[in-house]
């Protein structure tokens, strides 16, 4: 464990049951800071549940029961001491439907300013902000002159971008995707891509993914899981082209989805 | 190719309407036109009972009627003191009800998680809801009239508030949880996400976002209350009241009793001598008049906030 420092999340032993139900079963795992990392396996093998086990939004539902450790930035994130409201600002999350709040582009893009904020933040350092997270997602040229908008009534891909922009002012450490892309057509699809590979580095991402395809294209390393376990996880092209196991061969050559 | 090579082979004609076609469309038909005469069948109940008290009551309404006192046993004069006592009642116990419930569905809708002590509080407003008026009425002058004791034993106008308030809690609250349950979930994921705290999430998106569904169903309790009779007999209201002026404070709104239409229509109707025949109908009519202006005005409101929100 000498180099812990560049895993960004671990978890041990995680478990986690709906009800009676097991979700996700004795789940191991290091994520590696600033990478992108993919999320692959059937439907209902857990990813969703997973990734929300990041920002502990699990939890909203009372009958669900977690055993185990994360650490994120080697800190466990079920200590008493966290605080949820510190840790899912520096835990953002991109839905599957782009979901921006009723409200303008520009209060989207402060949501997380304002609520942090104590007594208000000085309305120039609220522009600069949302010029710099709309910049850093590439819609200022499109939206500078509609800022005061119904983001509801953008383009999904628009959307989906001013749902990422949403978190940056916040200056998360990691941001997780579940099936960012699902809700969009192939144009859209490719400029989330391409986001993503502009963020790299600078925050640790991990997505959930059904298009093997994007996977492939966008991701550092790769995780796949079956029935709520993490079967193998690598460097995507040797998960992709030398899969240790065989039903991770079977899932990528498109024998069960 | 392959198409040509299909439809040559096919002898039989296709897509055409067979006699168990027809069969089955005469069978959709009558399904529907049955539905829709059901569905037709509700208004004529409405449009029978608005005119018929409207035709009868009509000729006894003038501006003197609205805005005098009653006299002479209620054979003379108008129904002012009975529509500033409905006005009060309705007023007061909305006060009172709707702050308490809507804070009360907010918690249950927002907060609360699955365990007993909820879902008993969920139990109680849905058997609440489920009490009849003149129990509500009898419970009134119970805890009211004799226990809260704010007029010396005495009925009083906020004990028939009161009471009227805890009648129409369960409803407000019910109504309120549906308008909460209607702003989708992924605005609050949202919100949470970004490490909102339920109360930001409530006040920023949640309540914004439901809130003419909240007023009208607050509004609709205006009708229900307006209309009660039993309840506000036992607790609050005087079937006679000697009163000399005429403005909008005929009350004191605790030492007092008032005169309510509900009660005055049922008193003109039944007890009163010398009435003339169209006094009840225009009680009536005045009755369903003020409800449906408040309801016009909810709707209205509601058309309002709804054409300023989307998603
Ligand atoms: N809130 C919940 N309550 C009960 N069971 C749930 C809940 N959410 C998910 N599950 C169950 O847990 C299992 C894993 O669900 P999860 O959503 O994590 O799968 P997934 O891999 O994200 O699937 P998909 O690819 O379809 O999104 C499924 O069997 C699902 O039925
Ligand atoms: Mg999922």
């Amino acid at each position: 464990m000498s180099d812990d420092s560049q895993f960004c999340i671990t978890t041990r032993d995680l478990s986690l049951w709906y009800a009676k139900f097991q979700a996700l079963k004795q789940v191991n795992l290091n994520i590696r800071q600033g990478l992108i990392t993919s999320l692959i396996g059937p439907s209902g093998c857990g990813k969703t549940t997973l990734l929300r086990c990041f920002n502990r939004v699990n939890e909203r539902c009372g009958y669900v029961t977690t055993t185990g450790e994360i650490r994120i930035l080697d800190k466990n994130i079920y200590d008493p001491d966290v605080s949820l409201i510190s840790l899912r600002k520096a835990i953002g999350m991109v839905f599957q439907r782009p979901n921006p709040l009723p409200i303008s582009v520009y209060e989207n893009v402060v949501f997380g300013l304002r609520i942090h904020s104590e007594g208000g933040v000085k309305k120039s350092e609220l522009d600069a902000a949302v010029e710099v997270a709309l910049t850093e997602v590439g819609l200022w040229t499109d939206l500078k002159d509609r800022l005061n908008d119904k983001a509801v009534g953008l383009q999904l891909e628009q959307q989906q971008k001013l749902c990422i922009a949403r978190l940056l002012p916040l200056k998360p450490e990691i941001i997780l995707m579940d099936e960012p892309c699902s809700a969009l057509d192939v144009d859209g699809t490719r400029a989330i891509e391409e986001l993503m590979f502009s963020l790299k580095g600078r925050y640790t991402m991990v997505i959930v993914t059904h298009n093997m395809m994007q996977a492939r294209r966008s991701s550092d390393e790769c995780i796949f899981m079956l029935m709520g376990e993490v079967v193998e996880h690598s460097r995507t092209e040797e998960l992709f082209l030398t899969p240790k196991n065989a039903k991770t061969a079977e899932y990528i050559e498109g024998r069960y989805g | 190719m392959n198409s040509t090579e299909r439809s040559t082979s096919s002898a039989v004609p296709r897509f055409v309407e067979t006699e168990f076609v027809r069969k089955k469309q005469r069978a959709e038909w009558i399904a529907r036109g049955f539905f829709a005469f059901m569905a037709a069948s509700i208004v004529v109940p409405l449009l029978l009972i608005l005119g018929y008290i409207i035709v009868h009551g009509a000729p006894a309404i003038s501006w003197e009627f609205l805005t005098e006192n009653p006299r002479s046993g209620g054979a003379k004069g108008g129904i002012w003191a009975a529509i500033v006592g409905t006005i009060y009642i309705v007023a007061i116990s909305l006060a009172v009800s709707a702050p308490i419930g809507v804070l009360a569905a907010v918690y249950l809708n927002e907060y609360a998680k699955e365990n007993w002590f909820n879902r008993v509080v969920n139990l109680a407003v849905v058997n609440l809801a489920g009490v009849p008026s003149i129990v509500h009425g009898l419970f009134g002058v119970g805890a009211f009239v004799y226990f809260a004791n704010f007029n010396q034993g005495r009925k009083s106008i906020l004990a028939a508030a009161l009471t009227l308030a805890v009648m129409t809690l369960p409803v407000i609250i019910a109504s309120t949880k549906e308008a909460l349950a209607a702003v989708p979930r992924s605005f609050r994921e949202a919100c949470w996400n970004v490490g909102a705290t339920r109360w930001q999430t409530i006040w920023k998106i949640v309540l914004p976002n439901s809130i003419s569904g909240i007023l009208t169903g607050v509004i609709l309790q205006v009708s229900r209350t307006a209309g009660e009779t039993a309840p506000v007999m036992l607790t609050g209201v005087a079937t006679w009241k000697s009163l000399q002026d005429s403005g909008w404070f005929l009350y004191h709104p605790i030492k007092d009793q008032c005169m309510a239409l509900s009660m005055h229509l049922y008193y003109v109707a039944t007890q009163a001598n010398n009435v003339p025949e169209a006094v009840p109908y225009a009680i009536a009519t005045v009755l369903v008049g003020l409800v449906l202006l408040v309801n016009a005005t909810a709707i209205g409101f509601r058309v309002y906030l709804r054409s300023r929100k989307k998603w």
